[in-house]
């Protein structure tokens, strides 16, 4: 029997279409089928008020794979990525601390707060710098299992272990401190303005169920400084047209390979035959046979809702149901009549080109944490702010502007649960606390749009609306994810794989699972 | 003395990095912020403005004035209507070229000629015996670029007659926000865009109604660093750099033909006469021995010449000027004299000279990089130019 497809992928996500891209590159026939009515997932831009686009969900490309942009050639399909260059952060006395692009500008206006901390900075840098080089090759392979002590595994672990011999002994130690330490105390080693260390640690929490003081933190930091291994290449910074742009140039180059893309055609259940998947089964009834199935949608979605527990050993779903996800992050999304006016900086200038983060201490960051423990939204939140209309004007009519807030701690499991009146309740506290920096806001607002965790899962099919598909948390990363023994892209069901950021190397619009997994099924159909 | 243009107080002002070149006598900002990354992507992304004021510029009317030029460059210029422009270059006696730019037709019998070198006492060489006179107008006239997604819509907001439809390479005589100005759809970016000329007494009228009106619109005024990279990108040759102009030459082989230069389209020989032609007949019937062509410089070869000493590609930001040897099947195959990487396209690439077998599309090069002081080759593709081509150049 041959199937019209060889293999269907469930979901348009970035990651799916990814592996759909490298899959059909390789000759492959293939399907992508996704619930909703456009793809892109969690990377989408939407007219979500007339004249104005926003990135609904994620909002800027931070770690999307080098390798990708060349494999499919994304500028030919359309991905323009502009500079996002510096950081500002507002301080409750009235004052700012700013992170520039340019070195002496930097240096000065550390300086400023304090100099010990500017002549630091270039050392920081440059140590995680050579433990980003060492650990990189992590990112675009399936990650090999220490527990297995096949040829294979070993030889594997072999090579990531020449990677790191090659650290000296600092950096080693560095790197031990890392995995262990919270993001606020590996930094507390280093400087000593509170701005700097929150607004560093704060890449340390983001979509976790974790304050800068908790253990593990400090390792995701080192994720932040992969994109400056990648030097000039410049794979971070704003996509042209919102993030909606990096899933349609994806899919437009997975289309020139000969994949095909299906919207609205949610898939019901993963068909599964004797012990393999053999195809889907759509919610209109529509079956669609394929020789392999490869799931985008998180580990909860696919094994406890598409496959079945039924089919699944029960040690494997045991594992599955411990993954966890505990979205803690929401999106604000404003259209402006006008930009935001900063106390601390006045007017229009190159510091609303940048990202504006909202994290004036560690206290600040870590008592927003504190909320969110027990349940409810942080009374002051920790923002991550940046206005894509300053980077590419044609996100709004001219003059006028779009601004993208990135807000955590909001619980998914918020106490009561999520209610209309919570969700603008939580709405309310953003545009508080940005009034108390930017007192103009409230009346630039012409339209708000509020996306808590229960609206992400409701929108984007992302369980608990965990913006990774499950915790970037050390004890669930590397050959730990989704479940230990199964971090590779292949599932207990024969022809059923994952692509999804919850499986290695993890979420952020990287895409290295959509393309770990099509290596991965491709070496495996050899 | 090194001259200012009639922007320069608009310019210094804005020129934070205090990054400044010279061009033909004047000094123009390579970059206004301390980096030129914005400005690049300005062009690309939604409006930059050039300051282009020292470009050579002649007006060239009288009965004779289409005659004149056609029998100067290589190109036909009778048969292009009023409104139009055209691009050509112009060679000496031996079919070298000389020099290359735009040819406005403003009028039956009205001409401006742009050009990168003097060339008044040329065009008055070869209009001996015909009714036309030819007035070096490069200091009287000041001119602008604006180039990228949104320069027809910035434009659009402050000209008084329709900009929507001007076509590629035509021009439309109108105003400004009250302002007589010439408004030409060409540009040196290969995107979309125009240019501006205009009276040197309204250079800063301009300017300041292009600001307030493009800001909305995202407009960045941008250097020549940013400049040099589009144009890499267009596959646009620069006169000194990518070639050596006939008149400069000290050794014969340094000139350049425009068949060698991929310029063979605007060699029209179906004209009777223009300076250079019987050279060029000749020449049309051998296959070209150079050609002007695209490098792309290979990711995963750079990766790994890098990374034998350690480090990640070491890529250059702003485009280099220099000659770089190419080689193919271990012998030299030509030179590249311009490069950089593009940060749109996410690829290392060149303009090089390639002698023939090797200057097909796809033919397997190496291009010499230096890493860590060693000198290295790296493997390179010929490419088509231009890199980058965006249908909304022309639409």
């Amino acid at each position: 029997m041959s199937a019209k497809y060889e293999v269907v992928i469930i979901g348009a996500g970035h990651n799916g279409l990814v592996c759909a891209a490298y899959l059909a590159r390789a000759g492959k026939r293939v399907l992508v089928v996704e619930r909703s009515d456009q793809i892109g997932g969690a990377a989408r831009s939407e007219e979500v008020f007339p004249g104005f686009r926003f990135s609904v969900f994620s909002y800027v490309v931070s770690l999307l794979r080098p390798e990708i942009i060349r494999d499919l050639e994304l500028p030919r399909h359309g991905l323009h990525i502009l500079p996002l260059e510096s950081t500002l952060t507002p301080l409750a006395d009235g004052d700012y601390l700013a992170q520039w692009a340019d070195h002496d500008q930097n240096r000065r206006e550390l300086a400023r707060h304090s100099v010990k901390d500017a002549e630091a900075y270039d050392e920081f840098g440059r140590l995680m710098y050579r433990m980003a080089r060492a650990v990189k090759p992590f990112l675009g392979m399936a990650p090999p299992d220490p527990a297995s002590l096949t040829l294979r595994e070993l030889k594997a672990l072999a090579r990531l272990g020449s990677n790191l011999r090659g650290l000296g002994a600092e950096q080693f130690h560095a790197l031990h401190k890392l995995l262990t330490m919270s993001a606020a105390d590996y930094l507390d080693e280093w400087f000593e303005t509170e701005a700097l260390k929150a607004t560093k640690s704060a890449s340390g929490i983001i979509g976790t169920f974790q304050g800068p003081r908790s253990p593990g933190t400090a390792y995701v930091l080192l994720h932040h400084y992969m994109g400056e291994i990648d030097g000039v290449f410049r794979a971070w910074g704003f996509a042209k047209g919102g993030n909606g742009s990096v899933s349609a140039a994806i899919a437009a180059a997975a289309r020139g390979f000969g994949a095909e893309i299906r919207t609205d055609a949610p898939v019901a259940r993963v068909i599964v035959r004797n012990g393999r998947a053999t195809g889907v089964a759509l919610e209109s009834g529509e079956e669609i046979q394929a020789g392999l199935v490869v799931s985008g949608a998180d580990p909860r979605r696919t094994f406890m809702q598409l496959v079945g527990a039924e089919h699944l050993p029960s040690e494997f779903v045991e594992g599955i149901q411990r993954f966890r996800f505990r979205g803690s992050s929401g999106k604000v999304n404003l259209a402006l009549s006008e930009l935001p006016d900063f106390s601390c900086l006045p007017g229009n200038g190159p510091h609303l080109r940048g990202a504006i983060s909202i994290s004036p201490s560690v206290d600040y960051l870590e008592r927003a944490y504190d909320d969110a423990k027990y349940g409810e939204v942080s009374r002051e939140p920790y923002m991550d702010i940046v206005i894509p209309s300053m980077i590419d004007p044609s996100m709004a009519p001219p003059g006028q502007h779009v601004m993208s807030i990135f807000v955590q701690y909001v619980p998914y499991d918020v106490n009561g649960g999520w209610t209309d009146a919570k969700r603008e309740a939580f709405g309310d506290t953003v545009i508080d606390t940005l009034a108390k920096y930017a007192p103009n806001i409230r009346s630039a607002i012409l339209h708000r749009q509020v996306i808590t965790p229960a609206d992400i899962e409701r929108m984007v099919g992302l369980t608990e609306g965990n913006i990774f598909q499950g915790e970037l948390a050390l004890q669930q990363m590397f050959f730990m994810r989704p479940v230990p023994g199964w971090a590779k892209y292949a599932t207990p069901i024969d022809g059923l794989y994952q692509c999804g950021s919850g499986t290695h190397p993890g979420g952020g619009v990287m895409g290295a699972s959509g393309r770990n997994a099509a290596l991965t099924i491709l070496g495996e159909l050899k | 003395m090194l001259r200012t243009t009639p922007f320069h107080a608009r310019t210094a002002a804005l020129c934070a990095s205090h990054a400044w070149r010279r061009w033909a006598g004047y000094v123009v900002a390579s970059a206004y912020e301390l980096t030129h990354e914005r400005e690049y992507h300005a062009i690309r992304s939604s409006a930059a403005l050039l300051d282009i004021s020292p470009l050579y510029k002649y007006r060239v009317t009288g009965a004779h004035a289409a005659r004149l030029l056609d029998r100067v460059v290589t190109r036909s210029v009778g048969g292009i209507a009023v409104g139009q422009v055209l691009y050509s270059g112009w060679c000496d006696a031996s079919g070298k070229i000389l020099d290359d730019g735009t040819i406005h037709r403003l009028g039956e019998e009205e001409f401006r000629m742009t050009s990168a070198e003097p060339n008044l006492r040329w065009l008055e060489a070869n209009a001996t015996g015909l009714d036309v006179s030819i007035h070096d107008v490069s200091d009287s006239i000041a001119a602008l670029a604006i180039q990228g997604p949104s320069s027809r819509a910035i434009l659009q907001v402050l000209a008084d007659t329709d900009i929507e439809s001007l076509k590629y390479f035509r021009l439309v005589e109108t105003t400004l926000r009250g302002v007589p100005v010439t408004i030409s759809r060409t540009g040196y970016t290969g995107d979309l865009g125009y240019e501006i000329w205009m009276d040197t007494d309204d250079a800063l009228e301009v300017w300041d109604a292009v600001i307030d009106a493009g800001t909305a619109y995202g407009v960045v005024p941008a250097g020549m660093l940013a400049l040099d990279l589009a144009r890499i990108e267009a596959g646009l040759m620069l006169l000194d750099v990518d070639y050596v102009p006939a008149r400069k030459t000290l050794i014969d082989r340094q000139a350049s033909s425009p068949y060698e230069l991929d310029l063979a389209w605007t060699v029209d020989l179906r004209k009777e006469h223009f300076v250079g032609r019987t050279a060029l007949a000749g020449e049309s019937e051998r296959p070209a021995e150079w050609q002007f062509v695209g490098i792309e410089v290979d990711w995963d070869s750079l990766e790994r010449l890098y990374g034998a000493v350690g480090l990640a590609p070491q890529l250059p930001s702003t485009a280099w000027r220099t000659s770089v040897p190419i080689y193919a099947d271990g012998k030299q195959a030509g030179y590249a004299t311009s490069g950089g990487w593009s940060p749109l396209l996410k690829k290392y690439i060149a303009l090089a000279h390639l002698k023939r077998p090797w200057f097909e599309p796809g033919t397997a090069v190496e291009m010499e990089i230096t890493v860590e002081h060693v000198r290295k080759r790296a493997a390179a593709r010929v490419a088509k130019k231009p890199f980058f081509n965006p249908e909304r150049k022309r639409t």
